[in-house]
């Protein structure tokens, strides 16, 4: 059959299985956004206010379903308004594919209108990117992208479509998705070896990251857990694969992790990483970090082992593949000793206290979790707000917090929720949490939920100050608040008006119940706001490069 | 510190030279030198980079350039079991008094007079690093106009190589 670029695109887009995208058109796609007409039955386009958060959005889609997340957007501004967005991905290895249009092959190279060479821009915050030079290959080169977003450690693939290949004509043969080259897999003698070492050791920990998610693997990690009473501790990328009250569940590790995690981590014996990267903000001082332990690494990027930290043992290949085979091989035990002593440990673990006049962060985490119940996705922006939802919301399901962990994007929080929202469908309320900081960069995208009906709560916690930055500058700064203070005026209830949906102003938890609760009801988006102590920390905190010496209580 | 000449397939596709320097740039590895063509097989180039840094750094450098989608195969030369050459062209100051005495070192190096004028002689000469360092060690005495070496290129000795194996290793 004799197709077009454009309608080709929209053809592998049916044979990969994708039923939405989100993106931006312009003058680049607008032969891409004629198909789109033509195949609107079959493909949902969600159009957002700005292309970052159309990237954020097929982000936020991907990581709350496992599914290549699908992007499009024109060339030039339109290209680099995606850089972030999937710098960001790619930071957390959540796959994608980014599909921009180009000038004319004729005009490539000649600081064409709206020409920039993207390629060239997003080379180092891609796993691949491709420039279609005919239409002869561009069925070719998107199946590729599918298959190398899902290949391996997962990630963002850029696709870049001149706008002459777009219109330009050509044979299509529909085809099946490109199967999924298999993980490497260790040996037999190199499982045994790791179980024998676990089985051996008398203090051991596991600390696992977004891995596990990747690979779908929580099942796997709790019968390894349970048979070998092994506890664990998590990366921020990997809240809600354990649910909060599991007893081995020791919580998140690392710079706002709890005092008896970090403790645990530094006098075990054995540390078993799982799909985790060992960053900067868990091994917060690399040649210190588990510093009494044997490391076995688990991970499928054989360039993840003895990056950050020295292991001494590592198996590489899928997580979930890897563990299966594993359970078999390790004894039943108990540990009962060193569980004793990680719980005698809790009793001193950081408590936040109550307080019946003021909004409370971990209060607040607590009554949104209460109220929208067990099937709640939660997206976060970056900041305060990010940590106290990681510390404080009950997670109790994988890819139901969805955050931006390695890049530390401000601003991705509202596509991201727009993404997943449209992704769990109305069953599952998806609640947005964000600071005032972090909600100003991309609040825009307020128009996208409204437009499209996208019934995102966000929740707005209101310090009036960037509040981690200030933070570290109260903690390491002597206080000098250099530009954290923007002294804003912004009215969120009078402003959620003006987008044509419903705010509230919240300075209480009374306050903040009934208008959760109201506006889970109304099944349409709305902002809550709620008043924050500038001063509130996050806390405990180790700092950079410290180690669990360095611990900060208060 | 350790050196280490590091030899890349890679798809010949246009960019490709730029992803892996984008990557050494990226990550901090620091290349002493690079050359890249194309082989036999036309869908395949040839590069090899000489590194020097510590043990880890370069297991990260291979592993790095390993996940690039376009890297088919890449692995370590061992010196010993390798074939290193590099080409060098040196301009050199030289008069009716200097020329003869240059031409005997050249001689001695098996470097051919490529270019001869007034005031200089151009130079070639092809072989191991090691022997190129001492050719311009001997010339050092006469003023240097001009010099450039093209890196090393380098392949293994003996019979066939399965490069993906090697990688895999």
């Amino acid at each position: 059959m004799i197709l077009t670029g454009s309608e080709i695109f929209t053809e592998v887009l049916l044979e990969e299985g994708v039923d939405t995208i989100f993106g931006y058109p312009g003058g680049s796609v607008l032969n891409l956004y004629d198909a789109l007409y033509k195949y609107s039955d079959k493909i949902t386009h969600i159009m957002t206010a700005h292309e970052q958060g159309a990237a954020h959005a097929a982000d936020g889609f991907a990581r709350a379903t496992g599914k290549t997340g699908v992007v499009l957007a024109t060339s030039g501004p339109g290209a680099t308004n995606l850089v972030t967005g999937i710098a960001t991905a790619y930071m957390d290895s959540v796959p994608m594919v980014a599909i921009t249009g180009n000038v004319g092959t004729s005009l490539i190279g000649r600081d064409s209108f709206q020409e920039v060479y993207i390629a060239g821009i997003t080379m180092p915050i891609t796993k691949h990117n491709f420039v279609v030079r005919s239409v002869d290959e561009l069925a070719d080169i998107l199946r590729s992208a599918f298959r190398i977003a899902q290949t391996g450690r997962k990630g963002p693939v850029l696709v870049d479509i001149p706008k002459d290949v777009t219109s330009a004509k050509t044979e299509y043969t529909k085809k099946s998705p490109m199967p999924i080259p298999k993980a490497p897999q260790p040996t037999d003698e190199e499982i045994a070896r790791a179980a024998n070492i676990i089985n051996y050791t008398q203090r051991p920990i596991i600390y696992f990251g977004g891995g596990v998610t990747s690979s779908e693997a929580g099942d796997e990690l709790r019968q390894f857990m349970e048979k070998a009473q092994i506890p664990a501790t998590y990366t921020m990328m990997a809240a809600g694969v354990l649910g909060y009250g599991e007893p081995l569940n020791l919580g998140l590790i690392g710079m706002h992790g709890n005092r008896t995690t970090n403790r645990a981590v530094n006098d075990a014996d054995l540390v078993i990483a799982i799909g985790a990267r060992f960053s900067d903000r868990v091994a917060l001082n690399a040649d210190n970090f588990a510093k009494n332990a044997t490391i076995i690494q688990i991970d499928i990027d054989p360039s993840e082992v003895n990056k950050n930290v020295m292991v001494e043992y590592s198996l590489v290949g899928d997580v979930k593949e890897i563990l299966t085979r594993l359970i078999p091989e390790i004894k039943e035990t108990k540990h009962t000793e060193w569980i004793g002593r990680i719980q005698s440990w809790q009793a001193c673990d950081y408590r936040p206290k109550d307080d019946s006049t003021r909004i409370k962060p971990h209060q607040l985490m607590g009554k949104i979790c209460e109220a929208a119940g067990k099937d709640a996705v939660y997206v976060t922006d970056v900041g305060q707000h990010q940590l106290w939802a990681t510390q404080y919301v009950r997670h109790i399901r994988a890819r139901s917090f969805i955050t931006s962990g390695g890049l530390g994007t401000m601003g991705f929080g509202y596509g991201a929720a727009i993404g997943a929202k449209i992704a769990v469908g109305d069953k599952r309320p998806v609640i947005h949490i964000t600071g005032d900081g972090s909600f100003h960069m991309n609040l825009n995208e307020a128009c996208t939920a409204v437009s499209y009906n996208v019934p995102v709560i966000t929740i707005i916690m209101n310090n009036t100050v960037l509040g981690m930055v200030r933070q570290w500058q109260t903690s390491f700064y002597g206080k000098r608040y250099s530009s954290t203070d923007p002294h804003r005026k912004t009215d969120y209830v009078k402003l959620a008006d003006g987008f044509g949906l419903k705010g509230y102003h919240c300075e209480n938890m009374k306050q903040f119940e009934a208008a959760l609760n109201e506006a889970l009801a109304l099944n349409a988006p709305a902002w809550i706001e709620c008043v924050i102590d500038k001063d509130e920390k996050v806390l405990p905190m180790i700092p950079s490069g410290g180690t669990i010496d360095d611990i900060m209580m208060d | 510190m350790k050196k280490e000449v590091l030899s890349l397939l890679v798809d010949n596709n246009s960019g490709v030279l730029t992803r892996i320097t984008s990557l050494f740039g990226r990550r901090g590895f620091n290349i002493d030198s690079l050359t890249v063509s194309t082989t036999d097989d036309p869908k395949t180039s040839r590069i090899t980079i000489v590194v020097h840094d510590d043990e880890t750094v370069l297991e990260q450098i291979k592993k790095q350039t390993q996940r690039l989608e376009e890297t088919q195969a890449i692995f370590s030369l061992d010196s010993a079991q390798s074939l290193l050459r590099e080409l060098l062209l040196v301009k050199v100051e030289a008069d009716e008094a200097s020329r003869s005495a240059i031409r005997e070192i050249s001689d001695i190096y098996h470097a051919k007079i490529i270019d001869l004028s007034h005031g200089s002689m151009v130079m070639e000469l092809t072989g191991e690093p090691e022997k190129i360092d001492g050719f311009l060690d001997v010339l050092s005495p006469y003023a240097i106009i001009e010099m450039c070496r093209t890196g090393i290129t380098a392949m293994e000795r003996g019979g066939l190589h399965d490069h993906k194996k090697q990688t895999a290793q």
